[in-house]
């Protein structure tokens, strides 16, 4: 269970960029969170494994508070935070299996990460969930000869080898066409059902969102404005949330409008 | 470039002017060249050359080729032997100077060094080793540890840390930064961080540094002889003295061989690493 | 999560850089055999060698502090390296040009192209050192040795560097202008000259730099300059001085690279 209170983010002087937000995860569902480019969406994920410094507020995971911790303590808390990036963030010059093996960081101890030499449960792990989303044939392959899709799921094992206790995805398939986003939004749908992992996915096609998540939250200008079903997400709704966008960038994963976003983030 | 502005009308058409520069650009043009050639012209009239040997300079030199040609063959395998531990100084001290440079590397580069001691300690580091050249280092090192190989490889050393120091660390600066974000998120200590995401994507560069800074030692070592740390440098100091130029024209083609064989491996070894 | 993980008894290892296991152990035992030959085999005095540390001490303690005292000395010593800096940049930038085109594959016939290629080999085969020793020997010592020196050094730099970029320049735009009915000189003029001169500019200050540091360096086989007096300083002893010298030569390189960094960033 998620649990965000109060979540305040400010850079320095400015007006705040997430304003008192209120969330609750629970455990085993898909949440995706829609919204307009400097909705907040990517900070608000950010925030939850401190890659950005919340500016006060509280976030609980499963009873630990996050926003305290410091060095140790909060490298291991980040291993229990699983996260899949839009741009994949993988290491290019190291294999699949490498870059899935660095899921496991966290818990392996310096040496063996140095000469590589990881524990057979790893392996056996690793092997297990790169078959799952089919690719492990490419253990041996360098990252960066793989294709976008790939590459994704590569992001996406190695956020599980975590096994992490939450996933958060940070516009998954904002980089993929259409027909590889549906295949790694339903990988991540599968996954969350089969793994029984709450997952919380920052979406930019809102159709995808309606698809494959079972819970909508809709933000702009850092504050959550709507929180429902997919059913319940009229257009009324929609235009409460895009309000002033104009209409090619709703719903779209049209890849031009939103590399200017991602630009100007 | 520009063109001045326009009077209207059917006459200004047959009138109109262009120019490449503008006023003001003509001025800064006229200006640099002017203060080019003041330079120029205070050196030559101060400088304290016996205008005489000038003029003299072409017909010495052409003696002196002269003299050095046939190249003589005599001793050649001392030649040999030297020339080969000229590499070996090279080699060696590369060798070491690489290894040595990679933690000064990392400290000297912002996003990598612990605190701001630590990378002011590297910067310093590298910047006195470059500034200051081969010869001068093994001039000290001759003086402290005598003449010998030993000081001509530690010159070497000290020399090379500057120049793979400064390079590498300019390529540990410029990573990407998206890996080492992911690696951040799933809770991997500093070193860990290092080790998966700073190190693999320098490597490249390290290899290709390494590589290039041997090619150079490979000429620098040449000359360590001549202020006594050792290689072929005094064998060439000494037949110059003895004014035995075929010898020494032996020698010079030794060592364009040299030079010329570690380009093409240094080359060949580059296109591979990339 | 659940944590119960099939056994799949399949084992990874990382594939080695390189795939052939001959090759690979070959390589590395060749590598360990040539440093162990090579330490082994180079002449090292160790007697000479202990004798270091207390030698270090007594040098370092007779060259702090640094003494100034020559001043005039150093002032000349440097004026004259900044003057043989000028004067060998300039007529070396001047000769690299017409060697570069000589030196280019697109512009130069074979035959030139063979001899432009071999005057750049020769030039930078040789450390400036070696050269400044034969100069000092054919003109005799002082600054016109080191100046021959530096010109032969930058030529040997620029025109190499320049020759490439002459390679690299898009062919589009001689074509333009010979289509246009211009003829040779006309067409370096306006196709290659532009396309090369921000690069050229760059290399002429870089130069003038190295020039500088290396003039510093000739002078220590008498092809005058900064480096003559610190050769004569180290050979009476005079190890303040000498390290006097030296601060001033780093001091001096130090500025001279910030402020050659500065305008080549500028450029851009």
């Amino acid at each position: 269970m998620l649990r965000i209170k109060e979540l305040v983010k400010r850079y320095g002087e400015e007006k705040a960029v997430l304003k008192n937000l209120n969330l609750e995860v629970p455990g085993e569902s898909v949440v995706s969170i829609i919204g307009a480019s400097g909705a907040g969406k990517s900070t608000l994920l950010r925030c939850i494994n401190r890659l950005v410094e919340p500016s006060s507020g509280s976030i609980e995971l499963n009873g630990t508070e996050l926003t305290k911790l410091e060095g140790k303590a909060l490298r291991l808390a980040r291993r229990r935070i699983g996260m899949v990036f839009q741009g994949f963030n993988l290491i290019d010059r190291l294999t699949v299996m490498e870059n899935v093996q660095s899921g496991r960081l966290g818990y392996l101890p310096a040496w063996r990460a140095v000469t590589r030499k990881y524990p057979q449960e790893d392996i056996d792990r690793a092997f297990h969930l790169m078959e799952r989303v089919g690719i492990a044939h490419y253990a041996d392959k360098r990252a960066d000869e793989l294709s976008g899709g790939e590459r994704q799921r590569v992001g996406v094992v190695r956020a599980l080898m975590q096994e992490p206790e939450i996933l958060l995805a940070d516009e998954p398939t904002a980089s993929l066409d259409p027909k590889t986003s549906r295949q790694i939004m339903e990988l991540l749908r599968a996954l969350a059902s089969e793994l029984h992992l709450p997952v919380l996915i920052n979406i930019h096609n809102v159709n995808e969102a309606k698809e494959y998540t079972q819970r909508i939250v809709g933000m702009r200008f850092g504050r959550i404005i709507f929180d429902g079903e997919p059913v319940d997400l009229t257009n009324d709704a929609m235009d409460d949330i895009y309000a002033g966008v104009p209409a090619e960038e709703r719903g779209d994963a049209e890849s031009s409008t939103h590399l200017r976003e991602v630009a100007a983030r | 470039m520009v063109a001045t502005t326009q009077p209207t009308g059917p006459e200004a058409i047959a009138n109109r002017e262009w120019s490449r520069y503008t006023t003001k650009e003509r001025w800064r043009r006229y200006g640099l060249t002017a203060l080019v050639a003041l330079a120029v012209v205070w050196s030559l009239s101060t400088i304290n050359i016996i205008w005489p040997w000038l003029w003299d300079a072409p017909e010495q030199m052409g003696d002196l080729f002269a003299r050095m040609f046939p190249p003589s063959l005599e001793g050649w395998q001392e030649i040999g032997w030297t020339l080969l531990e000229t590499v070996n100084i090279a080699t060696i001290a590369t060798f070491f100077a690489v290894f040595l440079s990679l933690p000064i590397a990392l400290i000297a580069a912002q996003n990598t060094t612990p605190n701001r001691f630590t990378l002011w300690l590297g910067r310093f580091i590298l910047v006195s080793s470059r500034s200051v050249n081969t010869i001068i280092w093994a001039l000290l090192f001759v003086a402290v540890f005598g003449p010998g190989v030993l000081a001509g490889i530690l010159a070497i050393i000290f020399r090379s840390l500057g120049f793979l120091g400064k390079l590498l660390g300019e390529a540990i600066e410029e990573i990407d930064r998206a890996p080492i974000e992911a690696l951040e998120s799933v809770g991997a200590s500093r070193f860990k961080i290092l080790v998966y995401g700073v190190i693999p994507q320098v490597m490249p560069t390290f290899f290709a540094v390494s590589i290039l800074r041997w090619d150079i030692n490979l000429r620098e070592s040449t000359v360590l002889g001549l202020v006594g740390a050792g290689g072929i440098g005094i064998i060439l100091q000494g037949a110059i003295d003895t004014f035995a130029w075929q010898t020494v024209a032996t020698i010079l083609l030794a060592i364009i061989g040299l030079v010329i064989i570690g380009e093409a491996i240094s080359a060949y070894l580059r296109k591979k690493v990339i | 999560m659940s944590s119960t993980v099939q056994k799949t008894g399949r084992t990874w290892k990382k594939p080695p850089f390189i795939a052939n296991p001959m090759l690979r152990w070959g390589l590395l035992i060749a590598v360990v055999a040539y440093v162990w030959w090579a330490i082994t085999t180079l002449p090292f005095d160790w007697e000479r060698i202990q004798d270091g540390v207390p030698r270090a001490i007594r040098i370092f303690k007779g060259a702090f502090p640094p003494s100034f005292i020559r001043g005039e000395l150093l002032f000349d010593g440097f004026m004259e390296s900044i003057k043989i800096a000028i004067v060998s940049t300039l007529l070396g930038l001047a000769l690299s040009v017409p060697i570069a085109f000589a030196s280019a594959s697109n512009i130069a016939p074979k035959w030139l192209y063979t001899i432009g290629r071999g005057v750049i080999i020769v030039a930078r085969s040789f450390h400036p050192v070696i050269v400044a020793i034969l100069f000092v020997k054919a003109v005799g010592f002082g600054p016109l040795a080191g100046i021959l020196t530096l010109t032969v050094y930058s030529i040997g730099f620029v025109a190499k560097m320049l020759a490439e970029r002459i390679e690299e320049i898009d062919w589009g735009q001689v074509e333009a202008i010979r289509a246009a009915g211009g003829a040779t000189f006309v067409t370096l003029l306006y196709a290659v000259i532009p396309q090369i001169m921000p690069r050229q500019i760059g290399l002429s200050i870089y130069q003038l730099d190295s020039n500088l540091r290396a003039s510093a360096i000739v002078g220590i086989v008498g092809a005058g300059g900064i480096g003559s007096t610190l050769l004569n300083a180290f050979g009476r002893y005079d190890y303040d001085f000498a390290l006097a010298i030296t601060l001033c030569i780093i001091g001096v390189i130090l500025v001279s690279e910030a402020i050659s960094g500065r305008i080549r960033r500028n450029l851009w």
